[in-house]
């Protein structure tokens, strides 16, 4: 309600100004037209010239004075800012900082002289302005000294483009991480071989619970388990997200780790990186003993783009094989899914439950089911 | 006369028109008009309602983004009862509708359609000095395509689950889908449709402007005697001839896949509790059929704003627009370049990372014709006599916008920095002031500039500074601290920014950004009472009121159909002969040749005496032959 008295007192000014000018002119206009069709220079001319240098001025100190209120809240590290929770964010902030610095340079000298031009050479009937059609050597400078700091700027990014977008190490743990209407959603290879399953999007089916598609006719699919509220990683260690999505386009993104990826149906992406400081580092170097990392979604998706959050909690290795192995793989969460398995893979499969499952007659049953299960196929 | 240009034989009696001025019916003159000023004056009175349209969108988004969960069920009336819940807040799927419908409208319909319709349609014959258009029929149909097209799209935003909503680049799968989001469903349809029929529009106007150029250039105005606004107007037309129609493909897929079942775009997707059939599509082939036009496109949206800066710049610095011939080739090196980097809007679609790196370096090469150009109209400026009238006001805005907006386009498309920054307000920020506001102004300063021509009639001054001053101030304020968000990592398209913690901050920014937005529309109301007023009742333009040198001054103050009565004038000088030492005035028009300038012809100059007979035995000859 504010806003709106807000928006009608400015609206009411804009109108008073306007029949305040209307007003002038027509007084203007009763004391009868002199020289105006003569001389198109009326005598807001050197308003307007001083209005545009003071402007500018104006601008620089709320340029100043907003950076320096807006930073405290920075993501990009700056002053006091932490550093970047991955290795490679330490050096996009750099070169983003670098360029900056560029940037403003050029920004602040084009506009400084684009706002003093016009306060010195403002109209003035007893001069002539200067007839300077061209100079070769002038356009040729600045048609090389940008072209030099882009060919800079180009080099040093894509070095650092190159090194992010490298193929992952051996060695990385590998996570996939799954978009869908609305949320995120997370698998991990499991402990018994680590390697993650075959999926099929055909296969995907939320009543049954099975909703990544996870093939359970892949052995390797068997000890996978899933996450939909929070993504563990390991501090210090090369993590690669595969990055698919399930229904329209999303986008991966941990604006700590300086990490985006699109998800896209049908095609899977990649994104490798290496947290270097845990959720707990974090915690403590901000002093804020609620801070969490976060992944949001950063392509449109429909009503709830705004509300994909998923924490990701960064730990240090030993805690992360810890909860590792503390988690229920998908299939021995959910007994069903046995009738999935064929029957070559069963004893394998069975190794997931507990014992006292598998001798009791909930097992003997999911085995004696198993030709109807074939049959259909 | 035999000047008289249309390519068409058939239409000899039309021609004869032009020479008696024989009344025409309401209907013959001001609807279905062939007058290429008849037709600017529809595109530029279309593409204001649709700036009021889409500048309304955006302060009900904005209203939304600063006061989180306000009540707009005053809104209910306008906008329809069920987009707002019973406290009067706005449903997010609504929400994005706007976003994506204030995108569409101003990227198409006011800056593509008001600008370039309205300029290009204006400015070229009267500036190369021809009767019309080459085809005033393809003319007329182009406007009528667009108001087809207009209508169509103006009634989405009414039908029952809203207009489309997918951001203006409608990727699919999400367009694809009407299960995935109501905005997807008919909104999307008439969005197609809409767009294919615009796409039609912009068509048959760009051929017809550069066959124009080519073809009807009076005697004397060779191409290098050509103001930039036609040079602009020229390469925009190209831009638009060669990538519109990639864009017409790629909505004709989605149409495809929509409706008819096929699997261009769409792969693997289960939604709605089901799998859907479709198999080996991509949505990364829509991202780079749209990017094909979609990037192209800001340029068809800002030359045609720097080119009428250029003149603007000239006439009101009484200088020459400093290095001619650069400003053309910096042009064309845009225009070439545009094709060509389309890719650093998808940097982080999982496309092949070596492609990232070619785009990189084919985009930050881009930057250095823009910035030549920059650097060419401040020169202008050095040492000129300026004069501050609110056009140039307006041009002096642009090039401050293009200049503040284009830096960070550095920074973007810089492939290792965009990885943080895409699709962040960082993002938004960028092209709001590049090419929205700067092309924006652009067309401002063209109306300011060229209304005389257009009603024979001068606009107020004094509003117009007013204008300028809260509306120049205003989009620094919208715009600029939105650069902030950027660096803080805030995504675009949100609907709301308190579900993070990471975004749960900046309100009072955002707040400021709306405050802003509000002033900014209601300053542009001052701009349409002064528009409207100024027609019937504004003071009397006299023949020349800036002392330009093109010559579309030389024709009748109010201008008749077929432009100039008698005899159109011959070229002699290229149209920035501002201030030339030993000539009595500070202007020297293009049509007077320069024997009769002998005490300021420059040695060069006074050789091409000679050949001003040739020039004006000049005999063309339109027919073409069978």
């Amino acid at each position: 309600m504010t806003l709106l008295i807000v928006a009608l007192a400015i609206v009411f000014i804009v109108l008073t100004v306007l029949v305040i000018s209307k007003t002038q002119t027509l007084l203007k206009g009763v004391k009868g037209e002199t020289e105006q069709n003569d001389d198109v220079v009326d005598s807001a001319n050197n308003i307007n010239a001083v209005g545009l240098f003071i402007f500018w001025i104006l601008s620089i100190i709320g340029m100043v004075w907003s950076f320096l209120h807006a930073k405290k809240d920075f993501l990009m590290a700056f002053g006091d800012i932490p550093s970047a929770s991955s290795v490679h964010g330490k050096e996009t902030d750099f070169w983003f900082w670098f360029g900056m610095a560029v940037v403003t340079v050029s920004f602040v000298i084009v506009n400084s002289v684009l706002f003093y031009f016009p306060l010195k050479y403002r109209y003035n009937k007893n001069r002539k302005a200067h007839f300077y059609p061209h100079n070769n050597t002038l356009e040729i400078v600045w048609t090389l000294v940008p072209a030099v700091i882009m060919a800079g700027l180009v080099f040093t990014g894509l070095r650092v483009w190159n090194k992010v977008m490298s193929d992952a190490p051996k060695d990385a743990e590998i996570i996939e991480i799954m978009g869908k209407q609305f949320g995120w959603q997370v698998r991990y290879g499991g402990v018994e071989n680590g390697k993650l399953g075959n999926y099929n999007y055909k296969l995907i089916d939320d009543a049954a619970g099975n909703e990544f598609g996870l093939d359970f006719t892949d052995e390797n699919s068997f000890d996978d388990f899933t996450n939909s509220s929070e993504l563990h990683i390991p501090k210090g260690k090369p993590v690669l997200l595969k990055i698919r999505a399930r229904d329209v386009l999303h986008s991966v993104f941990i604006p700590h780790m300086r990490v985006k990826m699109d998800a896209v149906p049908g095609m899977p992406t990649k994104f490798w990186f290496i947290a270097d400081k845990s959720t707990a580092d974090m915690k403590a170097e901000l002093g804020n003993p609620d801070f969490k990392y976060e992944i949001a979604c950063t392509e449109v998706c429909g009503r709830s783009h705004f509300a994909m959050r998923l924490i990701l909690v960064v730990d240090e290795p030993a805690d992360y094989e810890k909860w590792k192995k503390e988690q229920k793989s998908l299939l021995a969460s959910n007994p069903d899914f046995l009738e999935k398995v064929p029957a070559s893979l069963k004893a394998k499969a069975m190794k997931y439950f507990p014992t006292e499952a598998s001798s009791d007659t909930t097992t003997a049953s999911a085995i004696s089911s198993l030709p109807t299960v074939t049959s259909l196929k | 006369m035999a000047a008289v240009a249309h390519a068409d034989t058939h239409v000899h009696g039309h021609d004869e028109a032009h020479e008696h001025h024989e009344p025409q019916s309401f209907i013959k003159k001001y609807i279905f008009s062939e007058d290429h000023k008849v037709i600017a004056k529809q595109y530029l009175i279309s593409g204001i309602v649709w700036a009021l349209i889409g500048g309304f969108l955006s302060l009900v988004f904005r209203l939304q983004l600063g006061y989180p969960g306000i009540d707009l069920g005053w809104l209910k009336p306008i906008l329809g009862e069920r987009w707002f819940d019973e406290t009067g807040k706005l449903d997010p799927n609504y929400y994005i509708a706007l976003v994506t419908m204030h995108g569409t409208i101003m990227v198409f319909f006011v800056l593509t359609a008001g600008l370039s319709g309205t300029f290009s349609n204006f400015l070229i014959p009267l500036q190369i000095g021809a009767r019309d258009m080459a085809s005033g029929f393809i003319n007329m149909l182009s406007y009528w395509f667009f108001f087809l097209s207009s209508v169509i799209m103006f009634c989405s935003l009414f039908v029952q689950d809203g207009p489309a909503g997918g951001g203006w680049v409608v990727y699919p799968p999400l367009s694809a889908l009407p299960d995935a989001a109501p905005g997807s469903g008919t909104g999307m349809t008439m969005w197609l449709v809409s767009m294919a029929i615009f796409i039609v529009s912009s068509l048959l106007g760009s051929i017809n402007y550069v066959t124009t150029v080519i073809n009807l250039r009076t005697r004397g105005m060779t191409f290098d005697k050509m103001p930039l606004t036609i040079w602009a107007f020229t390469f925009t037309a190209i831009l638009g001839i060669l990538s519109f129609p990639v864009l017409l493909s790629a909505a004709l897929l989605l149409i495809f896949d929509r409706s008819f079942g096929t699997s261009f775009y769409l792969s693997d997707i289960y939604i709605n509790g089901q799998a859907l059939p479709n198999q080996g599509g991509s949505p990364i082939l829509f991202q780079h059929l749209f990017w094909f036009l979609g990037h192209p496109e800001v340029y068809i949206v800002i030359l045609p704003a720097l080119g009428m800066t250029s003149e603007i710049i000239a006439t009101n610095a009484r200088k020459p627009i400093f290095g001619y011939k650069a400003m053309i080739f910096s042009m064309l090196g845009i225009m070439f370049l545009a094709f060509i980097v389309w890719a650093h809007h998808m940097f982080m679609t999982g496309m092949n990372p070596f492609l990232g790196s070619v785009f990189t370096l084919l985009t930050l090469i881009i930057a250095v014709p823009s910035a030549v150009k920059a650097f060419n109209y401040i020169t202008t400026l050095w040492r000129g006599n300026i004069i501050f009238t609110p056009a140039m006001l307006f041009s002096i805005g642009l090039v401050s916008f293009f200049v503040s907006g284009g830096v960070t386009g550095i920074i973007l498309g810089n492939s290792a920095l965009d990885i943080q920054l895409h699709d962040t307000y960082f993002v938004v920020a960028h092209f709001h002031l590049v090419m929205g506001s700067a092309a924006f102004f652009g067309m401002v300063a063209g109306v300011y500039h060229w209304f005389p021509k257009m009603f024979g009639r001068m606009m107020n001054s004094t509003l117009g500074y007013i204008h300028f001053w809260i509306t120049f101030a205003g989009v620094y304020l919208v715009f600029f601290p939105q650069h902030y968000l950027g660096i803080a990592g805030f995504p675009r398209r949100y609907y709301a920014y308190t579900g993070f913690d990471f975004t749960n901050k900046y309100q009072d920014l955002a707040q400021l950004s709306t405050i802003a937005a509000i002033v900014v529309f209601a300053a542009n109301i001052i701009f349409l009472y002064n528009f409207f007023y100024s027609i019937f009742w504004g003071k009397k333009a006299p023949q020349n009121p800036w002392k330009s040198n093109t010559l579309e001054w030389t024709t009748p103050i109010n201008v008749g159909h077929g432009n100039w009565v008698g005899e159109i004038p011959a070229v002699y000088r290229w149209p920035y002969d501002y201030s030339k030492p030993g000539a009595a005035d500070d202007f020297i028009p293009q049509n007077v040749p320069f024997s009769a300038t002998s005490e300021s012809n420059f040695p060069y100059e006074n050789e091409l005496i000679s050949e001003e007979k040739e020039i004006e035995g000049i005999k063309f000859d339109y027919s073409i032959p069978d």
